[in-house]
């Protein structure tokens, strides 16, 4: 019987399936049996906390979407009735509405160990690009959830960055209007809003199967970011990823608990519990926290058309960090100069996030403007150049050495040679 | 990492100063609440009280259309209660045969009863301003129930040299001080069944927990869940590292 898939399955109706259809063989060898670095650390739990976040978003949003009115004059309302009348609406509505803030708290942290770790480095570009287009999903579908309430943050949040389009020359105030499907924003664009974020999801799932598709043909990079060179270096995915993934995911729900219980609109601003109203701006218009940085680079820029550029390139010069980046070392352990540049770099985000969360006045403006031109620095000229200048630390010569062997002992010795060791392994 | 953490430290202490500096209304006095904390529940004896200053006060320009009268059951109300509550009310009940409307008594399902027909109304009634609805004011306002009892007792006489408009009061906690809301409280304006002293702290506070239950219904079913499923969890996180560290002891 030619074609038919030869299972290695005992079960007389699992051997059945998989020798027609070989989904427990493939799940056997892509979540079973699959090698996996055998050193990484706990960053390494991002990328599965992300597609579980995936999933409760998902699962809530489909229930959210059963008791939701898209319609200027009933969403708030029906948001409310959810929080009210719904049995346990209240619960599944803060889940989703923190689940978001989770997701990018999950998502930062995982885009940190890839630009620490180098993990955008071939052969790993296309996984790398991948990520970076769910990243621009993922954006675009928080700020249309947040649309969905119809709160006063809402509305006025929707205006601001829908409006940013019209700085582009010529057709912008064309392309506004297209996007509000009117002159303003109102019950088309919520309308079409509502439709696009129960889509994008879904194409969020698409390209999260790419982007495991990539991974699991390059292979995962590890916190030495050398290459595994025998199986020494590995360990199956069943039981000892599944296990510390398992520990994290425990932690995250930990986390994810407390602020749904006991702090459910910490994270939210108290603005968005006014209904809409096109007729009273508040006082201060600002994003989510998770934009806050975007937000603050596109108000350093004191030109609109400039603003708007930068802050999407911030995000596009993530597409050609693979080649920007000139070093062939993966890790920032052994890259001196990179390693404080990335500190360099979190506390820029970390500061443009402050900046944006304050009116552009007096030194806000200023340590906005600083910390934008070190991320464009760090990216577009730091980065190119520090390859060429950046002396690396002596690389590992496998994964199972440095783990596997004894730390040296103080003052030399010991049963590996003195160069394999650069530096003793820290835990991070 | 621990350079990493103190210049964090340093960048937060820097920008904290100039946030400080902007600030025109003085920091909210932190009240205790009995709502507060990973274990705080409505005192229920409070937001009854709170209730009757909303119905005897507040209620006469602000709204409250999220809340039902059969919602009060969370404050303590029996249902016997609600009905007399609701009963109290007229409400619109649809048309008769020959289709013109009618009105009936109200119901325990019927959302409590506006003061005024529509925003109009209102704002014809109250010197052009709209005061708010009041079912999610403590979560619409930054500082929430600290806030509002904050404005409750905010009111001064303007501080020489300062010209408060007409129509307009001034209170302290108010951004930008002059408020439409003319002071709502006064010692002794309503009389407590249970004989608690009718001071305007007092009704501050009862108002604001009533208030406070109106925009968190679910707060107590939400904190016994969460109390107990933070617990779970870090059991289960203390287990799962106990089984990982098991499982890996043989990897190297």
């Amino acid at each position: 019987m030619a074609g038919l898939h030869k299972s290695d399955f005992k079960n007389p109706v699992i051997n059945w399936v998989d020798t027609r259809l070989p989904v427990f063989t493939m799940i056997q060898k892509e979540y079973g049996t699959f090698p996996t670095p055998k050193n990484f650390n706990y960053f390494w739990n991002f990328g599965a906390l992300a597609m579980i976040n995936l999933v409760i978003m998902i699962a809530t949003g489909i229930f959210l979407a059963m008791n939701y009115t898209p319609n200027t004059n009933l969403a708030f309302d029906s948001v409310e009735r959810i929080m009210r009348d719904v049995n346990y609406g209240w619960l599944i509505r803060y889940v989703h509405a923190n689940g978001a803030s989770m997701f990018f708290i999950v998502i930062y942290t995982h885009i940190f160990r890839g630009l620490y770790y180098g993990s955008y480095k071939a052969p790993r570009e296309l996984l790398w690009m991948t990520g970076v287009v769910l990243f621009l999903l993922l954006m675009a579908t928080a700020f249309m959830g947040y649309v969905l309430p119809w709160g006063q943050m809402s509305y006025w949040g929707a205006t601001v960055i829908t409006n940013l389009f019209s700085a582009i020359p010529l057709v912008g105030n064309t392309i506004v209007t297209w996007l509000w499907g009117g002159f303003s924003v109102d019950n088309p664009t919520l309308n079409r809003f509502f439709s696009l974020h129960y889509l994008l999801p879904f194409v969020i799932t698409g390209v999260v199967f790419l982007h495991v598709v990539a991974l699991h043909i390059t292979g995962s990079n590890n916190p030495l970011g050398i290459d595994v060179k025998s199986p020494q270096d590995t360990v199956p995915f069943h039981p000892y990823y599944t296990m510390k993934d398992s520990v994290g995911l425990c932690v995250y729900l930990l986390v994810f608990s407390v602020l749904v219980f006991f702090a459910p609109n910490y994270l939210g601003h108290a603005d968005n519990y006014i209904p809409a109203n096109p007729l009273v701006t508040p006082n201060e218009i600002v994003p989510e926290w998770y934009f806050l940085p975007f937000y603050a680079i596109l108000r350093s820029v004191p030109n609109k058309l400039g603003g708007v550029a930068c802050m999407f390139g911030s995000i596009a010069l993530l597409f050609v960090l693979p080649w920007l980046d000139t070093s062939p070392v993966r890790s920032a352990r052994f890259r001196p100069i990179y390693r404080n540049m990335m500190v360099l770099l979190v506390i820029a985000m970390v500061a443009l996030g402050f900046v944006g969360a304050h009116p552009p006045q007096g030194a806000w403006v200023l340590i906005g403007r600083i910390a934008t031109t070190y991320y464009f620095l760090h990216f577009l000229v730091l980065l190119p150049l520090l390859g060429k200048i950046e002396r690396p630390l002596p690389l590992p010569e496998s994964i199972s050495r440095p783990v596997l062997g004894p730390r040296p002992p103080r003052g030399g010795g010991g049963p590996l040679p003195s160069g394999a060791i650069a530096k003793p392994m820290e835990k991070i | 990492m621990r350079r990493l953490t103190v210049a964090l430290a340093a960048g937060a202490a820097m920008l904290a100063g100039p946030a400080l500096a902007q600030e025109s209304t003085p920091p909210l006095p932190h009240e205790q609440w009995s709502f507060s904390g990973p274990f705080g529940t409505y005192d229920r004896a409070s937001a009854q009280r709170g209730f009757q200053v909303y119905k005897e006060v507040c209620s006469s320009c602000h709204s409250m259309k999220l809340m039902s009268y059969r919602n009060l059951e969370g404050i303590g109300l029996d249902a016997a209660q609600v009905r007399a509550i609701a009963s109290t009310v007229t409400v619109p009940g649809g048309t008769n045969d020959n289709g013109d409307p009618i009105t009936r008594n109200g119901l325990p399902s019927d959302h409590f009863a506006s003061p005024f027909p529509n925003d109009k109304a209102a704002r014809a009634a109250n010197n052009g301003a709209l005061p708010p609805d009041q079912s999610l004011l403590e979560k619409a306002r930054e500082g929430g129930a600290n806030y509002l009892d904050a404005i409750l007792n905010g009111y001064r006489d303007p501080p020489p040299g300062v010209k408060v408009p007409d129509g307009l009061y001034y209170n302290v906690y108010f951004p930008g001080h002059n408020i439409h809301m003319p002071q709502p409280l006064h010692d002794g304006q309503v009389t407590y069944a249970d004989g608690t002293p009718a001071t305007i702290n007092q009704m501050s506070k009862d108002v604001v927990t009533f208030l406070t239950y109106a925009a968190n219904p679910e707060m107590e079913q939400r904190k016994r869940m969460g109390v107990r499923i933070v617990l779970f969890f870090a059991v289960m996180s203390g287990l799962t590292y106990a089984v990982k560290r098991k499982v890996w002891s043989d990897a190297h």
